[in-house]
């Protein structure tokens, strides 16, 4: 209980009122806090990525060794992730002045084929494909018909149509005010920005309250069910 | 075969294919005549594309490659941009050797910094999750990027997202000269305090409250349909994006890759679904091999 409960507790406050402090007190040694612990979260967070790896790694290997449904792709998902594992971190495909870790961005490095070739070509269509979906969504969304679905919609396709060549040429012989990249410009600069800013303040002020109850102990889902 | 025997072949499998598709890769790289990654780029986009008609073999093989290749690029990515250059460069900023090893993360040009040690800790304590016996271990790094972000997160918000927002929302409505700006402040000023009306559940939204509230949804959906067009028009770039990719991979000096790539997938679909035509109800079972 008090490893597992009583100790995590006592580093979110610690750890938590450190940073808070550093905002108040912006000299030595505090003003370095933010400088280091930012670097520190950022080391924990790669750790955090790599746990995700080894996690798939387990998962997909037990697909395998379980035959569970469609487990002849997982061979596929750990082909992909060993290959590109060999480009990024053993001396293969890079040219042999670059030192390792500059092979990432280096001309001629087979991790940056791999980049420009598969990584990217698999990413760029997956979130293409959305462009599909989206527009199905914003037929069933037209389909309701009330005053609220209507406003997203116009105010969607005005945007959309005024930051086009096509917009400008529909509406180039209507006075400057009724020209569908002057209504985009005025919808993005002022109702926009009044709901976005609205949206930022309700998060603002929730994330105060949130990180106070988590540094006060009084949130302490994070450390699961079996707390 | 049992499952041990099934596990060891498991992995020799997956160990043969990863080796020889390095080499055959390495291979298609080295020999840039023959216009490999236009094949490979084809095959890959095609392949996610055909999602549009139904879940099939191509699809699938392509999502499960996305996994593995993009978990395995950013694993090094942040290795070699985080652990290497912020962590290992502090902690050992001068060549030495270790066990035998040389180590040498001295290009970095760091000084020393033991505390250093303290995330290292953690980032191995986070590891710990994938072994049952200890996994409660990863608690402890855990609390410290929730206390931390909770820290710098609640300072800053409240100055980007509250204070800094509030003054910048509460600006003149009457500028002699110009109505339309006062106009436009206006616009501004009711559509923020509405808004945030709409999002105050402590009272219930009827009589002028309600209207108020009212006025504030309409705010926001002008927000969410901006944020509609603005997701829109990216994922339509990048849909002209790989339809440029495709067109420019259809030449003949590559050997026309995209619509070779395109035929026989339409074709091999088409023989797969002419199979199991009226085999299941379930569109999934339409391409099962």
């Amino acid at each position: 209980m008090f490893w597992k409960t009583q100790i995590p507790v006592a580093i979110v406050f610690v750890v938590g009122m450190l940073t808070l402090v550093q905002w108040f007190i912006p000299h030595r040694p505090f003003d370095q806090l933010q400088v280091h612990m930012t670097q520190w979260f950022d080391i924990i967070a790669v750790f955090a990525v790599i746990l995700g790896g080894l996690n798939l790694l387990k998962l997909q290997f037990s697909k395998i060794i379980n035959r569970k449904k469609d487990w002849q792709y997982a061979i596929v998902t750990l082909v992909g992730f060993a290959v590109m594992f060999s480009y990024g971190f053993f001396r293969i495909g890079v040219p042999g002045e670059i030192v390792m870790g500059d092979h990432l961005q280096a001309e001629n490095s087979h991790f940056r084929w791999m980049f420009f070739n598969i990584f990217t070509p698999l990413s760029a269509t997956m979130f293409a494909l959305l462009a599909f979906f989206v527009a199905s969504a914003s037929y069933r969304a037209f389909r309701i018909r009330n005053t609220e679905a209507t406003l997203l919609l116009v105010a969607g396709m005005i945007l959309m149509l005024g930051r086009v060549p096509l917009g400008a040429l529909l509406t180039k012989n209507l006075p400057s005010f009724m020209q569908l990249q002057n209504i985009q410009e005025w919808i993005y600069l002022w109702p926009n920005v009044a709901g976005a800013r609205a949206i930022m303040i309700g998060i603002g002020l929730g994330m105060v309250a949130t990180s106070l109850r988590f540094i006060l102990g009084i949130e302490k889902s994070f450390l699961g069910g079996d707390e | 075969m049992s499952k041990d025997v099934w596990t060891i072949v498991s992995i020799v499998i997956v160990a043969a294919l990863s080796a020889l598709s390095v080499a055959a890769i390495s291979w298609g790289i080295d020999n840039h005549e023959i216009g490999f990654g236009f094949w490979i780029g084809s095959l890959l986009t095609m392949g996610i594309m055909s999602y549009l008609y139904a879940d099939n073999p191509f699809y699938k093989f392509t999502e499960h490659l996305f996994v593995g290749v993009s978990a395995s690029y950013w694993i090094a990515t942040y290795y070699w941009t985080q652990i290497d250059t912020n962590l290992l460069g502090r902690l050992f900023p001068e060549k030495t050797s270790f066990l035998g090893m040389t180590i040498d993360f001295s290009r970095h040009g760091h000084e020393q910094n033991l505390w250093y040690l303290i995330p290292l800790v953690l980032g191995l304590f986070m590891l710990a999750r994938l072994i049952p016996s200890i996994g409660w271990i990863s608690r402890w790094s855990l609390s410290f990027v929730v206390g931390l972000y909770a820290g710098l997160r609640s300072y800053g918000y409240l100055q980007s997202n509250v204070m800094q927002q509030a003054k910048e929302t509460f600006r003149p409505i009457i500028i002699p000269g110009d109505f339309w700006a006062g106009f436009n402040h206006l616009v501004l000023v009711v559509g923020v305090v509405s808004a945030l009306l709409y999002f105050f559940f402590s009272k219930e939204h009827k009589g002028m409250f309600g209207t108020i509230s009212r006025v504030g949804i309409f705010f926001l959906m002008v927000s969410f349909g901006a944020a509609f067009g603005f997701a829109v028009m990216g994922r339509i770039s990048l849909l002209i994006g790989r339809f440029d990719f495709l067109i420019r991979a259809s030449t003949a000096e590559n050997g026309y890759p995209s619509i070779v790539v395109t035929v026989l997938m339409v074709a091999i679909l088409s023989i797969l679904a002419m199979k199991n035509k009226g085999k299941g109800e379930d569109e999934d079972e339409l391409f099962e091999p």
